[in-house]
């Protein structure tokens, strides 16, 4: 009876646990057995063929062109989406007037609540060569040798679609950002102010130092959001043309769907998940190491 | 960057003189500085609010004002292409996100406010555990579970339902809605629950009747997030519903896209009524929205 009593608190957190068993833990763990089979939607039974399928990963150009583009995607967005959304939270912060602050974070952040899809179309009407605004700008400016079929060749297809990308994102982590500016006590920025420190340095020996946690958790957030990505390309260009806006997430869903081969793509999967596993492992060995620094 | 020390001095030039003298920039650069900052802000107003305005635009033109002055204006207010769009899918969508949406909103936050109070306030035998399972679960991406997810849901014989959908969003969610909500609740004070029990009240009783009602601020904001996600879910909203009938926005309006084609107009449209509600939503319930979001990243 007693026993029974110490066990009746788990029915607290069971409907949680077993939705999260169920439908997040199992079926990763299925996924790492999956990817040592051959198997597809309509075959009766999966045959085991060992590590066949990443050695088709290792030897499959397109894979590697995947990964390099979400590398790139990943890069870029830290450029945009750290280094750009930390500046201009802090002009936000350090120059606009209160009033008029408020509504430019409000406008800054309205792409982040629409959904991707829907940005992702409107941005290949954008970009659409016969009623896109971007040719338009451009030849209007009379630089119309700088006009593209920007989805519709290898050359800019990724880069229009990460363009999109970061239009949709700054607004959210500068926000971030602002809040965790806002933690930082006023006096500091006094003190350095008295000690003739401009706006430039106070950014770099205040702002930087003080906001390190949030810079951290936006790091991770946004590299492994890179590795993930799926939804835009899968609405601007489905990985094309000839494959070369291909990342791990579409050509996993390519492979499991349209060509129907989903012991390889239980591999790319794996690939996926060992990717976001480290870059959650290197959060909290960052996180570890500096609380002994302090 | 120069921009924002020069303006930094302009301030600072209003301070007592002595301390600032050593950084003091030339008048010229000081205003340009400051001019050259609004300059960049203005212009990230436009590259932000321009497209978004170019979309509303668009859905009252004619194809040809679509082609011919892409700048400007509509000629009329043509409230037709809303009820082409409409016709065309976009109100069936709507109307399918609006179900799998709030269905997994109240199973979500009703799921993750049991578990938090429970992880907060009840003894639990391997309490810890459940913490590391909900931490781990924050990590762990849809893309991965895709290819098991699917024999699983036909298994259960829910593939191809709002269940599907309702289900997946509830379970990938809850770590998220759970520490959050949790986080609020380890602020409350213990007394309230002492009293209640003195009161007679079970813990359930003291859950639905007491901490439910205290803790209305972060359920509001776990569930215009959890609404946020829902609403433009896309991988498991692609993959595990092929039904057109029973298909979410963000999925529909890329289908109807392959069938309208070059009706531009009428695209605008369906863009505008899937974009708007939740740029509504956000700009009224703006502060809950940012105050979940901080509050759920920062802990």
């Amino acid at each position: 009876m007693r026993v029974l009593n110490r066990w009746r608190s788990w029915v607290w957190v069971l409907p949680a646990l077993a939705l999260l068993l169920v439908f997040v833990y199992y079926p990763i763990v299925e996924n790492l057995r999956l990817s040592l089979y051959s198997w597809n939607a309509f075959s009766a039974r999966p045959v085991f063929v060992g590590l066949d399928n990443y050695r088709t990963a290792v030897e499959d150009p397109i894979f590697w062109r995947a990964l390099r583009n979400n590398t790139v995607f990943a890069v870029t967005s830290l450029v945009f989406q750290v280094g750009f959304s930390l500046v201009l939270a802090a002009v936000l912060e350090e120059f606009v007037h209160q009033r008029l602050r408020g509504i430019l974070r409000t406008v800054y952040f309205i792409p982040a609540v629409i959904s991707i899809t829907v940005a992702g179309i409107l941005f290949s009407f954008l970009y659409n060569p016969q009623i896109g605004l971007l040719n338009r700008a451009l030849g209007a400016l009379g630089l119309e040798s700088w006009q593209h079929s920007w989805l519709g060749e290898p050359g800019t297809a990724m880069w229009s679609i990460i363009a999109m990308s970061q239009w949709q994102s700054i607004g959210y982590t500068a926000i971030l950002f602002v809040v965790a500016i806002q933690r930082v006590p006023r006096e500091f920025y006094e003190a350095a102010r008295i000690d003739g420190a401009g706006r430039i340095r106070s950014f770099f020996s205040i702002t930087v130092p003080m906001v390190r946690e949030m810079t951290t958790l936006i790091t991770i957030l946004t590299i492994s959001g890179a590795f993930l990505v799926f939804n835009e390309v899968m609405v601007m260009t489905a990985g094309g043309p000839s494959n070369s806006s291909q990342v791990l997430g579409t050509w996993l869903y390519r492979n499991a769907f349209l060509n129907d081969d989903m012991g390889y793509a239980a591999a790319i999967a794996t690939v996926i998940f060992v990717i976001t596993l480290l870059i959650g492992a290197s959060q909290i060995y960052v996180s570890r190491r500096r609380r002994i620094e302090w | 960057m120069m921009t924002v020390s020069a303006n930094a001095n302009a301030r600072a030039g209003a301070v007592p003189a002595a301390t600032t003298r050593k950084v003091a920039a030339p008048r010229w650069l000081r205003s340009l500085g400051s001019v050259l900052v609004w300059v960049g802000l203005g212009a990230l107003v436009l590259a932000v609010l321009y497209p978004l305005l170019w979309m509303v635009f668009s859905s009252f033109k004619d194809n040809r004002e679509v082609f011919d002055s892409p700048w400007g204006l509509p000629g009329e207010l043509r409230w037709g292409n809303f009820a082409k769009a409409g016709n065309a899918g976009v109100v069936r969508y709507f109307t399918n996100s609006v179900i799998v949406t709030s269905a997994s909103i109240l199973t979500t936050v009703l799921v993750s406010a049991w578990a938090a109070y429970g992880l907060v306030r009840q003894k639990i035998v391997g309490g810890g555990i459940v913490l590391g399972l909900l931490l781990g679960g924050l990590m762990l991406a849809p893309t991965v579970a895709l290819i098991p997810l699917f024999g699983l849901l036909q298994n259960l014989r829910i593939f191809d339902t709002y269940w599907a959908l309702i289900v997946l969003y509830t379970a990938f969610r809850i770590p998220f809605t759970t520490f959050l909500i949790r986080a609020y609740m380890i602020d409350l004070s213990p007394e309230v629950d002492e009293a209640a029990k003195l009161d007679g009240c079970t813990a359930a009783q003291t859950f639905w009747r007491i901490i439910l009602p205290m803790c209305r601020p972060i359920l509001v904001s776990a569930a215009l997030l959890q609404a946020l996600f829902a609403w433009n879910e896309f991988v498991f909203a692609l993959v595990f519903v092929s039904n057109g009938d029973l298909k979410t926005l963000p999925v529909g309006l890329m289908d109807m896209q392959s069938r309208l084609l070059t009706d531009w107009p009428v695209q605008f449209a369906g863009l505008t009524m899937a974009a708007l509600p939740m740029i509504v939503l956000f700009l009224i319930g703006q502060r809950q929205f940012l105050q979940g979001l901080t509050d759920g990243i920062g802990k």
